[in-house]
Parts: structure tokens; sequence; C-alpha cells
């Protein structure tokens, strides 16, 4: 099957874009600066990321409608204020994780942004599991832009009024030519930043005006290594529908109402996981010298037992080291704790390491 | 100095009396992307033409870099196992990976030269 183009396909291939098949889409791993330049970039000024493959899923419906998505979600959704967006899990019954996923609160019902592999058996489950009551509405017409780095909200406050009002994880509707934009404070690169949701036709002028006030184009390689250098999971590899939220170290995303008062799908293992413990739990990996551990990297204990398996690796371009994910059996979890990843039949040390590698704070409150 | 020589995975080779400097083109290197980190060939190891010989690792992955030529590892390039990042910016120059003490001539027969290298990595590319 051909894949499908975003709205910035041409600006793409402008900006020196190396394409490649993602998620059914044609998309920028890197442009003519380079994934380390790329990063740099960001964590220092100011890029833009075309996340457009994502599924930019509406909900249209009235009280009855939070109250049957918390049956789903394992978040508060009824008390939740308009505008204000959540973390959350779409699960099956044992807890496993069929697609990680950002629920806002809008006039009118919820908007939930959806991983491009997943959305469209996201949209089919949902809709079961709603019972086919509420209108669904997976958008074709909207691009997803994010801008994110230190200089992200005064390049994007030029070209769209007011944003910089925004508090993190919350959203408004803005105008621009003349058309509704709606814009959330929130980001996958550790960084602060932004994620607007844009009619596909406005989608190309307004990133050029992004440029044009100095911020970069920034491709999925360099989006990987940002969001891993941060410790955020990438769904298909940090977690995925055989583990759990608690098991990927996610339980901060679980409210304490909710695992209290359950009624949601997979509430009993996550119960049980939160009160007995799991056997396996993601971790933070260090390696000591300069090897790099990628995906599937056997982790072995300091007497040579296999206990685990990484899920992310890579070269952390702003930490200048290694960096790794994975998971361990829990008694090997602690922070510290030396382990050592087989890569090409040789053992190299590592440690087990506080997530995130690279910390710079989010914007918590308003600022100006 | 002599010709330099070229392999289909992408190697290069400079030949000086017994000894050929090896090294990985530019052509390589723009499809690795940024280089983060290289293994080399132990000293006094003997490699096989189209053999294992070392790694080199971008941000996105891992790759084998083969020998196009068999003979035992001379010297190996420490600058760049320190700054891998000067594989990017000189590949076909100061970021050699490794000398070899050639074993049969007759090997080098099968590379190519510039100009088929050139019409080769064009047409692979596309």
């Amino acid at each position: 099957m051909e894949n499908k183009k975003t709205a910035l396909n041409s600006l793409h291939k402008k900006y020196g874009a190396k394409l490649v098949s993602f998620a059914g889409y044609e998309m920028p791993i890197q442009y003519s600066d380079g994934i380390i330049e790329e990063h740099k970039n960001t964590r220092e000024n100011a890029g833009i990321f075309d996340v457009s493959h994502m599924g930019q899923l509406f909900i249209k419906g009235d009280e009855t409608l939070a109250k049957n998505l918390e049956k789903i979600f394992p978040t508060e959704l009824s008390n939740a204020k308009l505008n204000q967006s959540k973390y959350s899990f779409l699960m099956n019954e044992e807890a496993g994780i069929h697609d990680d996923l950002i629920i806002t609160k809008v006039e009118g019902g919820f908007n939930i942004v959806l991983n491009a592999a997943c959305k469209h058996s996201d949209l089919k489950l949902l809709s079961r599991l709603l019972d086919n009551k509420y209108e669904m509405i997976l958008s074709e017409e909207l691009s997803l832009i994010a801008i994110q780095g230190p200089k992200a909200v005064k390049i994007l406050e030029k070209v769209i009024n007011g944003v910089s009002n925004l508090k993190f994880m919350n959203g408004g509707t803005f105008k621009y030519l003349d058309e509704d934009i709606y814009i959330t404070r929130s980001g996958y690169t550790g960084e602060d930043g932004f994620e607007i949701s844009i009619k596909n036709k406005n989608t190309e002028i307004f990133v050029e005006k992004l440029i044009n006030e100095g911020a970069k184009l920034i491709g999925l390689g360099a989006r990987d290594t940002l969001r891993l250098e941060a410790g955020l999971c990438l769904y298909g590899h940090d977690m995925d529908i055989n583990k759990s939220p608690v098991e990927a170290n996610l339980k901060w995303a679980i409210s304490k109402n909710r695992i209290r008062e359950g009624g949601f799908i997979g509430f009993e293992k996550i119960k049980s996981q939160i009160e007995k413990g799991v056997s396996k739990i993601r971790v933070g990996i260090k390696p000591e010298g300069k090897i790099i551990a990628r995906e599937k990297t056997s982790i072995f204990s300091e007497d040579d037992k296999n206990i685990g398996e990484i899920t992310s690796g890579t070269f952390g371009p702003s930490v200048q080291a290694p960096v790794a994910m994975g998971y361990v059996e829990n008694s090997f979890s602690k922070i510290d704790t030396k382990v050592f990843l087989e890569v090409r039949g040789k053992k190299y040390p590592a440690n087990i390491s506080n997530l995130p590698f690279y910390k710079k704070s989010y914007v918590k409150g308003v600022s100006k | 100095m002599s010709e330099v020589k070229y392999s289909k995975e992408h190697e290069w080779l400079k030949l000086d009396g017994e000894i050929a400097t090896i090294g990985i083109t530019q052509h390589a290197t723009e499809m690795l992307g940024d280089i983060v980190f290289v293994e080399l060939p132990d000293l006094g190891s003997n490699v096989e033409k189209d053999g294992n010989a070392g790694v080199v690792e971008s941000t996105k992955a891992a790759s084998d870099v083969y020998t196009p030529i068999s003979g035992e590892v001379v010297e190996n390039n420490q600058s760049i196992v320190d700054d891998p990042a000067k594989i990017n910016s000189d590949p076909e120059n100061e970021a050699w990976f490794f000398k070899l003490k050639i074993k049969d001539k007759s090997e080098l027969d099968s590379l190519m030269n510039k100009d088929e290298y050139d019409k080769f990595s064009k047409e692979s590319a596309s």
C-alpha cells in the first residue's frame, strides 16, 4: 500500500528531508542538518515536528460521555476542567496497553491524541466499548504540529497571540487565518512546548511562519533521541499489549481515586500489581562506557543471570553518552544497581539510572 | 600514492606497498547519518576479505564494517574511537579505520575504481 503524505510533505522535501515509511506515512527521519544538530537545536532553541500521522479523535457527547469514558480509562474525566489534558492508557482486562494517549476535555466532548500505528484499531475498539452511542471523528482534515524548546513560547506567541498564558497540560482555541486552531502546552521532548491542531490547508504557511521566526524542522530521528533522554516511553517498544502501566513504571498516570474506586478496564490487575508488586519493571539504564545497547539487548546481573531486556537505546546527544530503557526483574530495579548488557556477544557494564537522563522543567504556571 | 579502490559495501582502500589503509566512503556516511560510536578490529588480528572488521553506529542503528581484502591489522585509528564525528566530517582522509598488511594482492582486482564506484553508489541509492 502506498504511504500517505502529510500536508507538509513538499515542505519536508524543500528542507532536505530524508523521508521514510513510518506507520503508513511518508515521514521525515531527519533534514539536512542531521539528527544531532536537530536534537541540540530543540534543546537550545526551538524545533518544529510534523506529527500529523498521529490520530486526532474527537468524541462528541454530553455529561454521560465522561462517565462512560471512565469505564474505559483509568483517569478522572468527570471532573476534568475545560481544556485540561490528561495522559492515559487504553488497556485490556489484563491491563496490557493497547495504546497510550492524551485526553483533553473540549467544548462538546473530548479530544484524544492516539499513536499513528494504533489509531484505526483504537477507534474500532472505542466505538465498540462505547456501544456506538457517540459520534466519533478521526480527523483527516487536521494536521498536528509540535513546537518544542526553550524558545518555543516566544516564537509561537509571535504567530499566535496569547499562547504564553497556557499552562502545562492545558489547551485553548485560537484563531489563525480565520480558522480555529487548538493548541495545548505539551510535548514529547522534555522541553517546554506546544502541540497545535490545525487545518491541513493552513499548515504549510503556519510552519513557514514558525521557521521565519527562528524555529527549525526536526525529524523523527531526533524526536526519538529527545524523548529517550527525557525518559518518555515509545509505544510498541517501551510499552505494548504485554505490559501494564504499573510495569511500565507509569503508575503516577493513574489517579489515586480511580484506583480506590475501580470501574475501569484492567482495574483488577492494576490493583493487584500495585498491592503485590510486579515481577518486572521499566527502568533507565546507563552504560558505563561508550557502547550503545539497542532494543532487544539482553540484560544480565553481576552473577550472570539474564534479568531483562532493553526496549529503547541510543546515544543521547545532550547527555553526551549512551542511554537506554528496559525491563528488569524487580529486585534489580534499584538506582545504581550494576548490570551487564550483551552487545555483539560481549558483556558491558551499565547501571540502573534515574529517569529522565536529561532534565529541564516544564512550564507549570503561567509564564510571560 | 596509488589509486583508491572501492568495495560494494562502501569501503575505500588506499594501497602503499604492502600496506592498505581502509575506511568507509562519503556515500556510506551520508546513508548512516551522524556516527556516534565505532568499534575497530584488534591490532594483530587477521581479517578475511568481505568479513566483519568493526562496527559503526549512528543515532539510528548499528552497521557492520567489512574489509574489502584479507590481511593482518597493523594499525587502527584510535582518534575516530575517541571522536566518531570525525567519520562524518572527513571520511576518506583523516577518519581512516585500520591498516592491513595485505595477504593476497590479487584480491584487489575485484574492487572498483572511483568512476565505477560513483556509478554503483548512485544506482544503489535510487
